[in-house]
């Protein structure tokens, strides 16, 4: 099991770091089955506000209240544009075009994904001074800021990630540490894209029709 | 500065201003923490064992020193939830007909305290810490994947662990039960900080069990020594896995239970409130969602450890191999399917409730399939009857009763009639004493020689086993009567003396029960004291059939001199009749092994001051300790010189001691088994 001859799901440095690569089966598949029980995290708030969007109401504002699919639209490029810059940071990370290169996507990416934190922040306050729908008014409201905000909390912890790693390249250059961690925090970033794409769905769209 | 915190809040105080039994009682249960506390820190002071402690074992990311950290952990726990029982037996025995010496409050935390400790912070760590101990050496694996996250895992576990033992002197701790379930938890019943010490308790544990389940299935699927295939593993590492994957799905439901909590508490959410669309059921879908798949968490490793018992003690090659791999994975898929039977009498309609009783019911035909495949094991071997074998078999039959009480509380018109009663009190503890703390004891037992270099004493052993066994028939028989007699749980006092008698034989059992654990203590003074005569320095005491006895007692760090290389299951049996279980390899490399790191008693610090801070609203500290906690992780990561490089020669020079202690080491006939000629060279085939 050697070299590459494996293949990890994910992005594989193969051939152009044998060493690395052999490298990353353990932390990298280490890490999806920790995606997995986020995941699992996930199901469980989607399951929640499923059951409260429905039942939980209290005569408050319902879902069609809180959806402005403008807004929502830009997010969702927003975030999938982050993931995007982050896939061509990975392809820089493989082929070893230069670390400007790598640093540069990055920095685009950690941008993109700040507005979309900064947007979301934005609609928390609109939800809660126009629309006067605080989670504290019913139980529908308090399922939805919990998944929306847990996906927000994931965001933003990976761009803190983001930050560490980016002045490690710095620290340290691209040693094979920092490429592990950037796979992993690459694999971290699309996962969160998934989630939103539910969120997107199901608050947003499926809100709008209902 | 101090949040909702003062004087009121200490016990101590409590006590002085209100002498009453009950703030007595509390009062000298703090005492005997604190005491205990102490008595540790003047006992580590006065021996100068600070250092050691520290280099030797907090900081230290070896899998075998985690593990035996966490059971001690256990133990402690251990102690004062069984303390914690007997006087509830005996604060109900006095109250029959009159106010017994608790206040009703104060037996409220007793139950609350003793149910979370008991899953929380003494079973899920003990089976943890033998997990951690076993696994790693029984794949042929120098440590697990993830060494730092192991510790964390601890630190957090430790930490959730700190938090309770703290209430027990700092305020109060939830009346809601190990479930707490809302919205009898929430705000507007339950003021003040127990439900909240409870919450992060709790959420704690879980993070770290997450973690350790992680941990656990990535060091089994990717560190198992070359030939070592999925069914070649022993059936302890499958039992493992299964427990893994358990953690991995199902501990998140129980986060997200509490998170909401705690948003509903802190926040004024409404998740689980009686009002504004809030829905208590959520809480119990989430709660045993976690629930149900846990108790097979805590029971499939003590099933791994009897199959390596039922094996080694009847010299046979374990029945049914696949079989019981397969019963395993089947049992652990079930254990989604069922959740809902913890709530037959909540509303839904009976067809949904026929269904998951009919799934319940099936979890009984892989069991009964593994109880078969232990019989059959037994069949014709030659057995021992030492003490692990005494637990092993006890659990057969116990386990069974306790089984056949389970598939009549699955059939939800039953259900319904002894819902909530100390009948299905009688039928838990009927399930896990013997199908988790009797495992963990037996394994205890089984791995004490490979984990110190010598064994425990037998005559203390033996008779632990008959506190235990004994003080289990003595508590819980009774209980069933009394459930079918009409008592409910969690109550603290009945008018009705006729429940008197029952309860007076079950204050007897709890109290023999409490002598299990006087055993358990009382062998381990014992068995230090003889450890020379007791002592297995080669690290073959039982005729093992897998890879970790084929290593001396202690092992080094590095588990392995080299790597094994296995082609069959019982890998070490085989080694052993070809003639090569002990030999110099050729072989021998530097090899690297995980240095100490500062980083777990870090977290752990950082997270018992964040968790007493939030419970106390002492909003300061709480972002000190979070800002400590990640400042650590991310501190860690700037640091690249993780590893500590061991020598060849050192290698070569500790397995060269080995094989000579060996050489002059007279083999021993299983006959001799428990007699001090038994220096851990098992007579092969006899």
């Amino acid at each position: 099991m050697s070299g590459a001859d494996t293949r990890h799901p994910g992005l594989n440095l193969g051939q152009t770091d044998a060493g690395g690569h052999d490298a990353a089966e353990e932390v990298v598949f280490g890490f999806w089955v920790f995606l997995m029980s986020d995941m699992v995290l996930f199901a469980i708030l989607f399951a929640t506000y499923a059951t409260m969007s429905t039942h939980g109401q209290a005569g408050g504002p319902a879902p069609l209240d809180l959806v402005d699919l403008g807004s929502a639209l830009a997010e969702t490029l927003l975030l999938l544009g982050s993931s995007f810059t982050f896939g061509m940071a990975s392809l820089a990370l493989k082929y070893r075009e230069g670390r400007t290169r790598l640093v540069a996507w990055l920095a685009l990416t950690f941008v993109l994904g700040a507005v979309f934190v900064g947007w979301e922040v934005h609609d928390v306050h609109v939800w809660i001074t126009q629309d006067d729908a605080p989670p504290q008014r019913s139980g529908f409201l308090s399922a939805h800021y919990l998944l929306t905000a847990t996906h927000g909390l994931h965001v933003a912890a990976g761009l803190l990630w983001m930050a560490v790693i980016a002045v490690q390249i710095g620290w340290f250059g691209l040693i094979r540490e920092v490429k592990l961690r950037l796979m992993r925090l690459a694999l971290f970033w699309h996962m969160l894209d998934i989630v939103w794409i539910g969120i997107f769905t199901f608050v947003f769209l499926y809100g709008a029709v209902r | 500065m101090l949040g909702a915190l003062d004087w009121q809040a200490i016990v101590f105080v409590r006590a002085w201003r209100d002498p009453s039994a009950s703030e007595l009682i509390g009062a000298a249960a703090g005492g005997l923490a604190v005491t205990g506390a102490l008595a540790a820190v003047v006992l580590l002071s006065v021996f100068r064992l600070w250092r050691p402690l520290w280099s030797g074992w907090l900081t230290s990311l070896d899998h075998k020193k985690i593990g035996i950290m966490y059971i001690v952990l256990s133990l402690v726990m251990l102690l004062r939830a069984v303390i914690e029982a007997a006087l509830m037996r005996l604060h109900q025995l006095v109250a029959v007909g009159q106010g017994g010496p608790l206040s009703p409050e104060h037996f409220a935390q007793l139950f609350s305290t003793h149910g979370t400790i008991m899953i929380f912070f003494m079973a899920m760590p003990l089976l943890t810490g033998i997990i951690n101990y076993v696994m790693p050496l029984q794949i042929g694996a120098r440590d697990v994947s993830f060494p730092l996250l192991n510790a964390i895992s601890l630190a957090l576990t430790a930490a959730g662990a700190a938090l309770v033992m703290v209430s027990l002197v700092i305020g109060r701790f939830s009346t809601g039960g190990w479930s707490g379930y809302a919205t009898y938890t929430e705000l507007a019943y339950s003021m003040g900080e127990g439900v909240d010490y409870w919450i992060w308790a709790v959420t704690l544990s879980s993070l770290g069990s997450t973690l350790s389940g992680l941990n656990f299935a990535v060091t089994i699927y990717k560190k198992r020594c070359p030939g070592m295939t999925l069914f070649r593993m022993p059936l302890f590492c499958w039992t493992t896995l299964c427990t893994s994957i358990l953690m991995i799905f199902a501990m998140a439901p129980l986060t997200a239970a509490t998170v909401m909590l705690a948003l509903d508490r802190y926040a004024g959410f409404h998740f689980f409130t009686n009002d504004a669309g809030g829905n208590m059921m959520n809480y119990a879908n989430l709660f045993w969602l976690f629930g149900h798949p846990e108790v097979y968490i805590l029971i499939l490793p003590a099933f791994g450890v009897y199959s390596e018992v039922f094996a080694t003690f009847s010299g046979k090659t374990l029945y049914g191999y696949r079989a019981l791999v397969f019963a395993t994975m089947c049992i652990a898929v079930l254990s989604f399917t069922v959740w809902l039977h913890h709530f037959f009498t909540m509303g839904q309609s009976a067809n949904i409730n026929a269904v998951f009783g009919i799934a319940t019911m099936t979890i009984g035909i892989p069991t009964g399939v593994k109880v078969y495949e232990w019989l059959m094991t037994m069949v014709r071997g030659r057995i021992r009857l030492t003490t692990p074998m005494l637990f092993a078999v006890t659990f057969l039959v116990t386990f069974v009763l306790g089984g056949l009480t389970g598939i009549l509380l699955a059939n939800p018109t039953i259900d319904f009639s002894v819902h909530n009663s100390l009948f299905l009190v009688a039928h838990f503890h009927n399930m896990l004493i013997p199908g988790l703390l009797f495992g963990m004891i037996a394994a205890v037992q089984v791995w004490f020689p490979k984990a110190f270099g010598f064994r425990l004493h037998e005559g203390w052993g033996v008779a632990g086993f008959v506190c235990w066994v004994a003080g289990f028939y003595l508590a819980f028989m009774p209980l069933y009567a009394l459930g079918l007699m009409g008592a409910m749980r969690r109550t603290s006092q009945w008018a009705r003396p006729e429940y008197g008698p029952w309860l007076a034989v079950a204050l007897l059992g709890a109290v023999l029960v409490l002598g299990g654990v006087f055993c358990l203590a009382m062998q381990l003074f014992v068995s230090i004291r003889r450890r020379k005569e007791l002592a297995v320095p080669v690290g073959d005491p039982w005729d093992g059939r897998t890879l970790e006895w084929a290593c001396p007692a202690p092992p080094p760090e590095w588990n392995f001199t080299v790597i094994p290389k296995v082609a069959s299951g019982d890998a070490f049996t085989v080694m052993k009749r070809e003639g090569r279980a002990y030999e110099m390899p050729d072989d021998i490399e530097d090899i690297e092994m995980p240095a100490n790191s500062a980083v777990a008693p870090v977290i752990c610090v950082a997270s018992v001051a964040t968790g007493f801070a939030v419970t106390w609203h002492i909003w300061w500290l709480a972002v000190l300790g979070l800002a400590a906690g990640w400042g650590a992780v991310i501190a860690r990561s700037f640091v690249l010189d993780t590893k500590r490089r061991i020598p060849a020669a050192t290698l070569r020079a500790s397995h060269a001691a080995w094989l000579d202690r060996l050489r002059r080491t007279v083999p021993v006939s299983r006959a001799g088994e428990t007699d001090p000629r038994n220096d851990g060279l098992a007579e092969h085939g006899a």
